[in-house]
Parts: structure tokens; sequence; C-alpha cells
């Protein structure tokens, strides 16, 4: 495409530079124009009845009025867009912020007072008030995590493989339409269906720690099975091909060429799905109980859970309450934790496992 | 041990699409043949039929005959695990695996097939698969880096240095020169004719001077419209292809009066 003209670079200049006055404003314009409107919202806010949410408010508006009012005089319609739009972006970014930041900041602030050593130590037997730890049920939420994990990952991951690599037709449709149902299952619905099956084995009342590890692999399986496809859909057919090139047969291909080199997905599809299942309370509610002792056999009697106890602490807690209530916030805090541990343990697993292309 | 194949009345079907339909020849030992045409043709499909890559693919099947020194590979009974023992493949794009080394590259066919070899034997096998492909000089003292590491036209060579390390019988090139430059497509062109003594080799090229230049035998697809089969229009030695086509088609293909 060559465009054999004279006046080639001339004709491809935007046509109609409407009316764009040249001036740009300078790069503390924008915060300017934020500390004059504080300023204009603060006087209101003298007039009126002052609330800080009101303040930030007026603000914001006041602030992005004047910035694109301003812009459009010295800039032109097109940047004045922008800078609106960018103001626009950046307030539903903040106000997105606001209850992340709020929740950390209150769980933190609230955690603290119980994050100590007795917390990690003790359990809760013959405490009345003061004191007492969370030991038994960081070990239960440990225990039947790891047990859910166990049964969870080998299952999704087989259900996957069978997916990529084997599956088709009506088979495969009803594996993956089957799959996504058990995405949607509410939490407590899983709960009830492993009570359901353990009652008919056991009797009604039944609580044993395997039962919640049962449960949460109802909603851990389909995670793993989701993630685990995408990652190995990703896995290229041309490195398949290679292998069966070599003579090497499908099963092997499988387990020495594909999972290989997925393994840094697999880990961190794995990872963030034991994220998302530890942190579920109302299924281990119906399935393990709770008990103030220790109990580290997941097969026989009721286990202490983190967020079983952070919801008894909050809902029972005695007289007076505090002491209980405080418990509950160090028991969220540990979840939390928990929780962005195991996701900054993805991003490690993704970085180290990731095939390597040197240079 | 290079060995000869014959194929008879050959079609390969992509589901109910008749892809190569009627392909009769047989591919002599020791030589190098060339197959050449439009793209879309079929000189891919009728490659992977030879060594049974094409029923990887879902839904693809073959009828008719492919006979290697009178095993017939499609028979009910043989294994298309130990076809692809037998005869080799290199593909269009490099594509070493992203996990392992050089050297686990090279090494690969026998380590994925988990047969048990000494640490010398396989160096031994990794040294002479490397220097049988050229490659062994530029990458002697990086064994261990992975193989995604090399240029492309190393990469290739890795990939022939791999396809030769389980010595096969056949080695099927498809267009294994298409995106290097010059001097590695002379470099891999010189290791063809060095490996056609040990090898049959069958290429798929879109580059005349390259099935001129190292050829011994010469086949010409083509096909006679969009959803039609493709078809062997000719095959004979490369020369007389090249100079004195039997068929009109061959000698409008090569001589660019194509379409
Ligand atoms: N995986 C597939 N599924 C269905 N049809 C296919 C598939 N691969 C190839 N085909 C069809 O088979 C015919 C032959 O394709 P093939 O790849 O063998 O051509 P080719 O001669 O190798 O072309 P090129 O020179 O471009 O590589 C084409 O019509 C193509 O659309
Ligand atoms: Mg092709």
């Amino acid at each position: 495409m060559s465009t054999s003209t004279a006046q080639g670079p001339a004709t491809d200049v935007a046509p109609a530079p409407e009316q764009r006055p040249g001036g740009r404003l300078p790069r503390w314009a924008p915060w300017a124009a934020f500390v004059a409107a504080l300023a204009v919202a603060y006087l209101v806010g003298l007039a009126t009845s002052t609330n800080v949410v009101l303040l930030v408010i007026y603000t914001v508006v006041i602030g992005t009025a004047g910035l694109y009012v301003a812009s459009r005089i010295v800039e032109g319609p097109r940047r004045a867009v922008d800078r609106l739009v960018t103001c626009l972006v950046s307030s539903a970014f903040g106000i997105a912020m606001v209850p992340l930041v709020s929740l950390a900041y209150e769980v933190i602030r609230r955690g603290v007072l119980r994050f100590d050593g007795e917390f990690f130590g003790a359990s809760l037997v013959g405490v009345i008030g003061e004191g007492g730890g969370a030991y038994h049920a960081i070990m239960g939420t440990l225990i039947i995590t790891l047990l859910t994990t166990l049964i969870s990952v080998p299952i999704g991951l087989l259900t996957a493989i069978y997916l990529v690599e084997y599956g088709s037709g009506r088979l495969k449709r009803a594996i993956t339409f089957f799959v996504d149902v058990m995405t949607g299952i509410p939490s407590i619905v899983a709960g009830l269906f492993a009570y359901a099956l353990f009652v008919i084995f056991f009797g009604a009342g039944i609580r044993l720690g395997i039962m919640g590890a049962v449960a949460l692999s109802v909603l851990m399986i389909p995670v793993v099975v989701r993630s685990a496809e995408e990652v190995l859909k990703l896995v290229p057919n041309e490195l398949r091909e290679a292998a069966y090139a070599l003579g090497v047969p499908k099963w092997r291909t499988i387990v020495k060429v594909v999972l290989p080199t997925a393994i840094a997905g697999l880990g961190t599809g794995v990872t963030l799905a034991i994220a998302r299942v530890i942190g579920e309370t109302a299924p281990l509610l119906v399935t393990v109980g709770i008990t103030n002792g220790t109990n580290l056999n997941p097969f026989e009697g009721r286990m202490a859970t983190l967020p079983v106890y952070a919801f008894y602490q909050l809902t029972q807690p005695g007289v007076p309450p505090e002491n209980a209530i405080d418990r509950a916030w160090t028991a969220a805090l540990i979840l939390i934790m928990l929780v962005m541990g195991l996701n900054v343990v993805a991003r490690l697993i993704s970085r180290f496992f990731a095939p390597k292309t040197s240079r | 041990m290079a060995k000869r194949i014959d194929v008879s009345d050959l079609d390969i079907y992509y589901g109910k699409f008749l892809a190569v339909q009627g392909v009769n020849v047989s591919i002599e030992p020791r030589s190098i043949t060339a197959l050449i045409g439009p793209s879309g043709c079929g000189k891919s499909t009728f490659l992977r039929s030879i060594n049974r890559m094409h029923e990887v693919i879902p839904g693809a099947r073959v009828e008719g005959k492919v006979v290697m020194d009178g095993q017939d590979l499609y028979a009910p009974d043989t294994d298309p695990v130990t076809v692809r023992r037998q005869i080799g493949m290199v593909f269009q794009r490099p594509n070493p695996f992203p996990t392992m080394s050089i050297y686990d590259n090279v090494a690969a066919g026998m380590r994925l097939n988990a047969k048990k070899m000494s640490k010398a034997a396989t160096d031994e096998l990794v040294e002479r698969s490397l220097r049988g492909a050229n490659l062994w000089e530029e990458v002697k003292d990086r064994l261990d880096r992975p193989g995604s590491g090399l240029s492309g036209g190393q990469q290739q060579r890795l990939c022939i240095a791999r396809a030769i390390a389980v010595e096969p019988d056949v080695l099927l090139m498809d267009e294994p020169c298409s995106a290097l430059d010059p001097i590695s497509t002379l470099a891999i062109e010189d290791l063809m004719t060095e490996l056609k003594e040990r090898f049959t080799i069958v290429i798929v090229t879109h580059n005349m001077q390259q099935a001129a230049r190292v050829s011994q035998q010469t086949g010409f697809f083509n096909l006679n419209g969009v959803g039609q089969p493709g078809r062997l229009i000719e095959f004979n030695p490369t020369e007389k292809i090249f100079s004195n086509p039997d068929e009109k088609a061959t000698e409008d293909y090569i001589s660019g009066r194509f379409g």
C-alpha cells in the first residue's frame, strides 16, 4: 500500500482539528482542582451540617466539574472528556476500594487484640470469660482442608485430564454440564448433602471431621476441574504431537509432557481452590459442629474450625461478651491471613514452575 | 535401517471430508522423496498418515494400505505407537519440549519411553544425535539449558536430533525449513543428504529449488477445486519432474503458471 502522492503525509493528518486551543493545563492542575474543591466543599459543609462522607462526595463532584470546565476552556473538548473519564474511573476505583480497605482495617484493628501466644496455644476447655485460644480450631481447619485437598485434587485433576485429553461426545458434554452445575451449588446444600450421606451409615446427629471434608470437596472439585481444564487446554498440541511422533504412548505423553508443562498453572489453580473453601462456614456448621476441646481425629467426633469458631464466639459469646467477640475477630484475622498466604503461595508456584525460557 | 514404503489406494478423511484420494506410490529406501503442491492439497495430511499421526486428530481416519517392508502399518494388530517409533517426524514449526533441557530433549525418545540406559550410553547417544543434526558444536557447552532458548534454526535442528536419536527407519519432514534463514536451510539440506545414507526421508516443501537440490524422487499433489480431495498427480524422478514432466499441471505449477 504505497500512496505515491506528494501530499501523502498532509492527508494522513486527522481532518478538522476542531477549535483545539493549543494550551495544556499544567501537571499540578488536577491536584489544584481537588484542593480547591475541598476548600469549597468545606465552606459548604460549614454552612450546612458537616459530615466526612458528604465532604468527600462534594470534593469529588466539584473537583471533577471544575477540572472538566477548566480543561475544556484551555485544552479543548477532547482532552476535557479524557480528564472527565479519568476522574470517573478513579472515583469508581476509590469507591470499590472503600469496603476492602475498611474491612481489612477493622479486622486487623480488632483482631490484633488477641493475636497472642495463648490464642495459638490454647483451646477453649474450661475457659469462661478471659483468655482461651483457637489452637483446636486452627488445627481443625488445617486438617479438614488437607483432607479436602486430598479428596478433591485427584478427582478434579483426573476429571480435567479426561475432559481435555480423552473425552468426546455426549459423556464429555454431560460432565462439563454437571461440573457447571456443581460450581453453582450453594455451600449449605453441600453441607446438607454430606450430612444426609453420613446419616445413612451412622444415624442422625452424627458429626465428623471427614464429613466436613466431603462437604467441602463437593465445593472444591468443580473449581479444580475448571481451572485444571483451562490450564491443560493451554498446553500446545504440538508438544503432544512431538511426543507421539517419538513413539510415546498417550498416557506417558500426558504424565511426562503435558502435566509438567502445565504444572505451574495446575499448582496455582489448586492453591486458589483451597483458598476458596478454607473459609466456608455453613457446610462445616452442619457436618463438623463445634467443640471446646482439641480433637485432631477427623474420623471421630466433632471438631472445631476457624469459621465455625468465629461464628459461635460471635453469636454465643456468654457473659461478659467482649472476650468471646475479641476471639472471633482474631479468628477472622487468621482466616484472612491464611487465604492471603495461599494467594502468595499460588503466585510463587506460578513464578517458580513456569517453563524456563532462558536467555 | 532404511526401509521402503508402499502406499496403495490410500484415501484420507477428516470426519466426512475426504482430504486426499487414491494415492499410490512407492517410496524408495536410502533416498529423499520430496512432496510438492499448492497449499491445502493434502501434503501434510498424506505425510502424517504414513506414521499414523493422522489418527490422533478426532474423527480422522484412513482407508487403504501402507506397507513398510512387508509390514502392513494399518493392519488391525499393528500398534500405532510401534509404527511411530519406526517412522520419525519433524514438524513445520520447531517444537522442543519447553520443560526440558537441550540434553533431555535429545534423550526424550528414550526417557519418555522409560528405556533404561546408562549415563555414559545416554551421553554418547546425545552427542551422536546432535553431531548428526549439525548442532553439537553450537550447544555442547550449554546442554543443560532449556531447548526453547535456542534460535529457530537451532531449535529445528534440535528437533531433528531428537527424531534421529530414537533410530527410526524412516524420517518424515513437513516443511522443516519454512521458518529458517538460507544458512540454516542449507545446513539442514546438507544434513538430509547425509542422513539419507541411513534413513528413508520424505520431505514436504514449498521450495522448488530445495526439492530439486535434495531429492531423488518428487511427487506432485494437486486438487481440482475447493472442497475437492487432493490427489497425487505425478510421481517421478526429480530430474524428470523438473525437466520434462508427464503432466501439464505439474509443468504449470513448477514454472509458476499455476492458478
Ligand atoms: N485438522 C483438520 N481437520 C479438518 N480438515 C483439515 C485438518 N487439517 C487439514 N484439513 C484439510 O485437509 C486438506 C489438506 O490439508 P493439509 O494440511 O494436508 O494441506 P497441505 O498440502 O499440507 O497445505 P500447506 O502447504 O498449506 O501446508 C485441506 O483442505 C484442509 O482444510
Ligand atoms: Mg502442510
